[in-house]
């Protein structure tokens, strides 16, 4: 995977990831059109297919709206790398198929722009401007097999065949 | 092996023995919940597994609160796939429009007890705990997973026992005490955890005040909040349930347990300020900033005791020039209790705005949206920043005795005096 950065701070919350009145759409193409709206009403706009969200610590608290993580996925965003996540944000990602790749310390080394490119099986992720690398915590074996299956339901639908 | 009530009722749903913290369980679901907002969602995620039925139609409760009724036509059509569902699936436990709030209409309707596994499309699912019931907040693709199978995950959590102790001083409530709670944990201070809430503070509250409580575990980070059953709690559920139950307690020498202790003798009403949760003052810090919107309801502060404490406020006084108050009562019993004790017709002339049970403008998709610039003091639990509208608008959070008394100053106000 690569893609460049783009850059938030600690505490995103899902009613910034998508505010409450857009819940009644389910579709990830027209939640992404709202993305991050609250911080930066252009973000839909900006970014672009394979980019990566980097966090500061517990993005994604607050609210159980899959419609977060869904879109971040519209959005084209491929993975979150951030300091920690908050627990059902975390659990609805890896549910839709988007890795969280939880990396303490890497909101100082990563800014807005920075391409990077990330190495699932290894859990690292290359800075490519200046050749530096960060590891990530690698998710467990049974995540990993979700997310190599697109998410939870193919995961399921294939072990009820 | 000594453990927590966490870890005893997982083991338990898990048909296991025993249960660590760390461990990951498969966990059979007593009670499933959705409502009209993440619904949908569920069901579509449902019918893409492709199961045909449900696994068991009677454990799925189904509640309309957060648009209602529909302000538009998305929200309308949200309605008709659940109402679909509902009568395809043959729900019995449906709560269509009229009802109120979901973690309000559950307990009250007698769905929950002691010793369940509780899971809701809802973070705060978590109330539920209040009744020493395990009781979390998952997604939608989850939630399908549980109508197809009946089952799910859970990595058992480690325990914080927060030891309350202390008597409250006059307008001073258990929102208060959660919220210098979360002040000090922080908004990720309990992450993966389950809070429970004891000693004798805890005790002393009403089942009411104890949702309170474990309401707002969610805002720093909780999987659940929990509270030993006592006879307070076999009362509550007396009138409203005969289904089994179990009570299980925290072993206070389990391995996973942190406990925490807390004076509450000396505490001032509490305002959470934006944009965070955890950005916990007390009120005489902030008192004279002023509010255009006062929101007197939610599944945390919208139930009768909240109404009947701001009504003695509000009595015979006027809300202050400039200033709109809602009050929606979180259910339809409240409503109706609230109706019979006279405190409608308090509010009315006082110039509050009384709508029907729902969630209203607590997470800003339905009635009383905000504006760039407004200022809004809410009963509710979550300030983020575009929470109840514009991201350029304001959310403080308090107790319901300092939202009627700033009603009346339009600024937060102290309530002790009034
Ligand atoms: S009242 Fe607010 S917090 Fe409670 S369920 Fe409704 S939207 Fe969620």
């Amino acid at each position: 995977m690569k893609g460049n950065v783009w850059k938030f701070g600690d505490d995103i919350d899902t009613d910034i990831i998508i505010p409450g009145r857009y819940l009644v759409m389910r579709d990830p193409k027209d939640l992404a059109k709202h993305v991050m709206e609250g911080l930066d009403p252009e973000f839909h706009q900006k970014v672009n297919e394979g980019d990566f969200i980097v966090g500061g610590s517990n993005f994604g608290c607050g609210s159980s709206r899959e419609h977060a993580p869904l879109a971040l996925q519209g959005a084209g965003i491929s993975a979150v790398i951030a300091e920690s996540f908050a627990r059902i944000f975390y659990r609805n990602s890896i549910n839709v198929g988007i890795p969280l790749l939880e990396a303490p310390g890497i909101s100082q080394h990563l800014e807005t722009g920075d391409e990077i490119e990330v190495d699932m099986e290894k859990g690292v992720i290359h800075k490519l401007e200046t050749g530096e690398e960060f590891t990530f915590k690698k998710l467990p074996e049974f995540m990993l097999e979700i997310l190599n299956k697109g998410g939870l339901i193919p995961y399921v639908r294939e072990q009820m065949e | 092996m000594s453990m927590t009530m966490a870890e005893k009722i997982l083991a338990k749903a898990a048909g296991k023995k025993e249960a660590e913290a760390g461990e990951i369980v498969m966990a059979n679901i007593d009670v499933a919940m959705t409502h009209d907002l993440t619904g949908p969602l569920s069901v579509e995620s449902f019918e893409k597994i492709g199961t045909e039925n449900v696994w068991d139609p009677e454990k799925i409760v189904v509640v309309f609160d957060h648009q209602v009724p529909a302000d538009s036509l998305d929200a309308a059509n949200n309605h008709l796939i659940m109402r679909d569902f509902v009568k395809k699936q043959k729900i019995t436990n449906f709560y269509d429009v009229r009802e109120g709030v979901c973690h309000q209409v559950l307990p009250e309707k007698g769905h929950i007890v002691p010793g369940q596994v509780v899971v809701g499309t809802d973070s705060h699912t978590c109330t539920h705990g209040a009744l020493g019931a395990f009781s979390t907040g998952i997604g939608s693709t989850d939630m399908a997973m549980v109508f197809s199978t009946g089952q799910l995950w859970f990595k058992v959590p480690e325990t914080i026992r927060f030891e309350v102790e202390g008597t409250l001083a006059p307008q001073v409530y258990a929102k208060d005490v959660v919220l210098n709670i979360i002040g000090q944990t922080g908004a990720d201070g309990a992450t993966y955890k389950a809070c429970e809430f004891a000693g004798e503070t805890v005790q002393d509250m009403s089942i009411s005040d104890r949702m309170v409580m474990c309401n707002m575990a969610i805002e720093m980070g909780g999987k659940t909040g929990l509270v030993e059953p006592d006879q307070k709690a076999l009362e509550y559920l007396k009138a409203r349930t005969d289904k089994p139950y179990q009570i299980m307690k925290t072993d206070l020498d389990a391995a996973s347990l942190e406990t925490r202790h807390i004076d509450v003798s000396e505490l001032e009403p509490q305002i959470a300020c934006p944009h965070n949760v955890d950005n916990v003052k007390p009120v005489s810090d902030v008192q004279g900033i002023e509010i255009d919107q006062i929101f007197l309801g939610s599944c945390t502060n919208g139930r009768i005791s909240d109404l009947r404490d701001a009504a003695k406020i509000l009595k015979g006084k006027e809300v202050a020039e400039g200033v709109r108050m809602l009050v929606i009562p979180a259910s339809r019993e409240v409503y109706t209790k609230a109706l019979d004790e006279g405190l409608m017709s308090t509010f009315v002339d006082a110039g509050a705005l009384v709508c029907n049970p729902c969630c209203g403008p607590c997470l800003g998709g339905h009635v009383g949206l905000l504006g760039p610039g407004e200022v809004s003091l809410s009963t509710s639990n979550r300030n983020f920043r575009g929470r109840q509208g514009s991201p350029d608008a304001e959310v403080y959070l308090s107790s319901a005795a300092v939202a009627a008394a700033s009603a009346l100053t339009g600024k937060i106000t102290d309530p002790r005096g009034y």
